[in-house]
């Protein structure tokens, strides 16, 4: 795949698409040509598991495909990473769509025996996972505002489906009515955002943004400013950051597992990703006053994410506040601005993905499914996940490999050594201190603190043994796992630990991917 | 090389014993033995090598090295160094790992395997942190020998085990969070005035810091250590832990994870920041004095065996703090002195408390009564490390108190008084749990078995070891840091302050 004609003149502002930028854009293409292959085996052949293989082979490929700005160039010059205005495929947006796509990947194995194996007919799920894997690879690589809504809106109208998808069961029916008017609202304020800061500016280019506002009169006006509040509201919704959180515990808890998995890594990701991206290359974070509002949000994140954590009896929820509480982390390290920055979020988010991808991994793999019987007639096994916390009780005993896995993934959430979070909690407040950023360190500080409780309190239940367990445990709700799983949450758990350990080769990735954003 | 080993065979053994139980059951014990007594070999032929240079007045400090990159993006690097202080507390951690293992050889029946990996990787965790000179490291290893210690108190302890593991983790983890920010803020500072970004301990010594910025940071790394020694206000989650924990996880807490806070305290806090410390010295040592006098008083309020030799903890500890803090070389070999005698008196009180709850099935000493005419061998036990603990001329804990008491009379003479009032509590506490448990007439009609041979060859070889300490106690006194070596600054501050 060597560029053809790379003696053109990679003047690609404009809308003039040269082979070069198909290479370039080739892990999108694709996606989306997974999805459309998909489908069409979908419609001529249907059975679960060669529409599996198919979309597992698509995100290898796409994968793969991330790597060809790496091979050695045969000519002078490399592709230019911008393709059109829209999409800017650097490093940056190389490295966050890989990790989309892996996430996926390990959604999809999760998906399959949890929405019944071979024996159902659950095809468009792969489609739509597919879909909602390139909107959020179109979200991490767009650069402008245009590219923003589409991803944004690609990502969304999948998750609907998603969240819905055993539409005869009532929770995920409720789920996805919750999620499908909290989005179409922050797609609102989004717009309307993007549409105040047109009207100052006149230019939708993030660069061009950064650039108009470098220039030392200019400054946001009210206009400007109030779109970019608009902004960050319409995006704190979607990271489910306090006082925009309240639908997350409701939708984690009736999504069905891998979906809520699916939510809580690539979606929340995409989005910040992108938040980043927009802070830095439209020289966002320059704005005093929405910096300021952002670091009262972090600690408000923070502080409500693990007190409301603390109530809850469902393991699901828990997460889900968890994952409120883990944004607010993310964003103190998002708050700093720097080089440094940007490494300390892609490290957390990295082991954010991997953690939660674990932690709902174990949530899914004990839990029935949803077994659909004839086509569209989902008579799931169980009305719910095993998502209670007594579903959980003496889980060492039985299942110890599971609730070792489990283990892991909270103590990583917790931030201890050996596993990714704690490297991933050390960059953090590596990025905060080295900010000065005293207040939000602290806040983090405090709130691991109380985080430890209700995640010291998922382990005790699930080591917890005779008479502590017994009057809990009275139907044990367990699933066995299929192969696949088990091998994709060991394939989890030595990650972590690994990259917890020797943490000097992910760093080195992100060093280099970095750089050119600031 | 030798130094990683010391870390990795704990780590290594613990998995083999996990793995050697699923295949054969009986053996994960056999190998946590193996593991723990090459370890105590290991660690004993380190000390034997460099006794002669620990002799020496001015040697520099430091026996041996190892170091080797980790992560280059934050100049954290593997970084171990011993010197004599480091030695003597990986001796003791190793001795009390053999110790724990032999006790646990029939108490412990359920999830074998996993009792010894959880115990080894303790042992690994803490010898670690004796051992670590990079401060990531250090942190890495704090916080990691939480979770296995964790597992011990959680899944073995006794009734109120959830609540006693919890606090315990909650106490110690989150106060192991205001060090990191404390670390990170100190590397910054470092990192500013210098250029360098680096964790490594010889480096950050010459860190400059200003006034308010180094009082602020060492209040970070002294409410980590404050939690773990532990320092009066702080000590609640000690007596839980110790009381539920099961016997090995109440030995290893005594004698090695509350050392891990003295410790730090003697590696980190002073020599990081001589005039932060030497100003906080006097709130530091009334607080030392204070725990003093407070475990005592508790201690003999109690009538959970264990509870009480909980509380002692605290009395004895409070011993290591002041002597620290008062910085001389009396009172800092007395601090290291106490250290080591409190690990093996306490621990083998531990010991008859494990020994006599498997028997009867109980901790509280009203339900004992007279004892001694059944199982006179543990009895005698019970009765020679209770007076080892009251401090008694010829046993090791006297050594450590006297020249702690010593040390203090110098640099506050009304402090060193008030602690000395210790000795009458300590005397009733001693007294009392001796009386309650084995005097008197046998009123519950015990029938118990005594000693056997495996309990009796731990609880001796505790008794020749206090009776060493007290004894002959050069050998560890050569061990403390010599004042000489370290950054002057604290003397001259600490002199100043008293003129004031």
């Amino acid at each position: 795949m060597n560029p053809i004609s790379s003696a053109l003149p990679s003047d690609s502002l404009h809308l003039d698409l040269v082979t070069l930028d198909l290479a370039t854009l080739s892990p999108l293409i694709l996606l989306a040509a997974a999805a459309v292959v998909v489908m069409l085996a979908a419609a001529f052949y249907r059975h679960p598991r060669p529409v599996m293989i198919l979309t597992l082979a698509g995100l290898v490929l796409s994968f793969t495909a991330l790597f060809l700005p790496f091979l050695p160039q045969g000519l002078a010059g490399t592709p230019s990473p911008q393709v059109t205005a829209l999409l800017v495929l650097d490093q940056y947006a190389l490295f966050f769509t890989g990790l989309i796509v892996a996430a996926t990947f390990v959604v999809a194995i999760l998906c399959y025996r949890y929405f019944g194996g071979g024996e159902s007919r659950h095809e468009a799920l792969y489609i739509l996972l597919l879909l909602a894997a390139l909107g959020g690879g179109v979200l991490v690589a767009s650069s402008h505002f245009a590219s923003f809504l589409l991803g944004l809106e690609l990502l969304s109208i999948s998750l609907f489906a998603l969240i819905a998808y055993p539409r005869f069961t009532e929770h995920p029916l409720e789920a996805g009515i919750k999620y499908l008017i909290l989005a179409g609202f922050s797609s609102g304020l989004l717009l309307f955002g993007m549409a105040l800061v047109y009207a100052q500016l006149g230019t939708m280019q993030f660069v061009k943004i950064g650039t108009m506002l470098a220039a030392p009169e200019e400054t946001l006006e009210l206009y400007g400013l109030a779109g970019l509040a608009l902004i960050v509201a319409g995006v704190g919704f979607k990271l489910a950051l306090v006082p925009f959180h309240m639908w997350t515990p409701d939708v984690y808890e009736g999504a069905p597992a891998p979906i809520t998995a699916f939510i809580a890594t690539v979606s929340k990701g995409a989005m910040l990703v992108l938040l980043l991206r927009y802070f830095l290359m439209a020289g966002a974070h320059q704005s005093q006053s929405i910096t300021f509002a952002l670091s009262l949000v972090a600690v408000a994140t923070i502080l409500a994410g693990n007190l409301l954590a603390l109530l809850q009896n469902n393991i699901k929820r828990i997460l889900a506040y968890s994952s409120i509480a883990q944004l607010g982390y993310l964003l103190v390290g998002f708050l700093a601005f720097d080089r440094l920055a940007i490494e300390a979020v892609a490290y957390f988010l990295t082991a954010y993905f991997v953690t939660m991808l674990g932690a709902f991994g174990v949530v899914t793999v004990l839990s029935e499914g949803f077994n659909g019987g004839s086509a569209g007639e989902f008579h799931g096994a169980a009305e719910r996940d095993s998502d209670r916390l007594a579903d959980y009780a003496g889980l060492f005993w039985h299942r110890p490999w599971l609730a070792g896995v489990f283990t892991a993934m909270l103590l990583s959430l917790a931030g201890i050594p050996l596993t990714m979070g704690f490297i991933g909690k050390f960059y953090i407040v590596t990025a905060g201190v080295e900010a000065s950023l005293w207040m939000p360190v602290i806040t983090l500080v405090v709130g691991s603190i109380i985080g430890l409780f209700y995640y010291m309190r998922i382990i005790a239940m699930m080591y917890a043994s005779g008479s502590e367990a017994a009057g809990e445990a009275i139907t044990l709700r367990v699933a066995a796992p299929s192969f696949a799983e088990s091998a994709m949450l060991a394939a989890l758990v030595l990650l972590l630990v690994w990259l917890g350990i020797f943490p000097a080769q992910l760093i080195d990735v992100l060093g280099g991917t970095m750089v050119n954003l600031t | 090389m030798i130094l990683a080993a010391l870390i990795f065979i704990p780590m290594a053994g613990g998995l083999l014993a996990w793995m050697a139980d699923r295949w054969y059951p009986g053996a994960a014990k056999w190998f946590a033995l193996v593991t723990a007594g090459i370890e105590f070999v290991l660690a004993i032929w380190l000390w034997l090598q460099s006794a002669s240079a620990m002799a020496l007045p001015a040697h520099g400090g430091w026996l041996g090295e190892t170091r080797a990159e980790w992560i280059p993006r934050f100049g954290v690097s593997f970084h171990l160094a011993v010197d004599g202080i480091s030695l003597v507390l990986v001796v003791l951690t190793a001795f009390l790992a053999i110790v724990s293992v032999a006790c646990s050889w029939t108490e412990i029946q359920k999830r074998v395997g996993f009792f010894y990996f959880n115990l080894l990787w303790t042992v690994a965790g803490s010898v670690g942190v004796f051992l670590a000179l990079d401060l990531f490291l250090f942190f890495f290893f704090w916080e990691l020998m939480l979770v296995p210690m964790y597992f011990l108190i959680g899944i073995w302890g006794h009734e109120n085990r959830q609540y006693a593991s919890i606090k315990f983790f909650i106490f110690a983890q989150g106060s192991g969070m205001f060090m990191l920010v404390a670390i990170l803020a100190l590397v910054f500072v470092h990192y500013r005035s210098t250029g360098v970004l680096t964790f490594d301990y010889f480096d950050l010594l010459n860190a400059t810091l200003s006034p308010s910025a180094e009082l602020w940071i060492m209040l970070g790394f002294f409410i980590a250590f404050a939690v773990k020694t532990p320092i009066v206000p702080f000590h609640t989650w000690l007596p839980d832990a110790h009381t539920e924990a099961p016997t090995a996880g109440s030995v290893i807490l005594a004698g090695v994870l509350l050392k891990t806070g003295a410790y730090g305290l003697l590696r980190f806090i002073v020599p990081l920041f001589p005039e932060a410390a030497a100003h906080f010295a006097p709130v530091a040592m009334v607080l030392g004095a204070t725990g003093i006098l407070y475990g005592a008083f508790l201690a003999f309020a109690q009538t959970d065996f264990k509870r009480l030799v909980a509380y002692t903890s605290v009395s004895h500890l409070g011993f290591a703090v002041v002597g620290i803090f008062a910085w001389n070389p009396w009172s800092l070999g007395g601090a290291v002195m106490q250290m080591m005698a409190h690990g093996i008196s306490t621990g083998a009180l531990f010991v008859v408390a494990g020994i006599l709850q498997e028997r009867t099935h109980t901790r509280d000493m009203q339900r004992y009564e007279g004892l001694w005419s059944v199982v006179p061998r543990l009895a005698g036990m019970g009765l020679f490390f209770a007076i080892a603990a009251l401090g008694l001329p010829g046993m090791g804990n006297f050594v450590g108190e006297f020249l702690v008491l010593m040390g203090l009379s110098t640099s506050s003479s009304v402090l060193a008084s008030v602690a000395t009032v210790v000795f009458v509590a300590s005397v009733v506490y001693a007294l009392a749990l001796v009386q309650k448990t084995f005097h008197g007439e046998n009123k519950h009609g015990w029938q118990l078995h005594d000693l056997s041979g495996r309990e009796m060859v731990t609880l001796f070889s505790m008794v020749a070891i206090t009776l060493w300490l007290g004894l002959y106690p050069q050998p560890v006194l050569n061990a403390a840091p010599n004042t000489a070596n370290s950054p002057p600054a604290i003397a001259v501050a600490h002199h100043e302050v008293n003129v004031e």
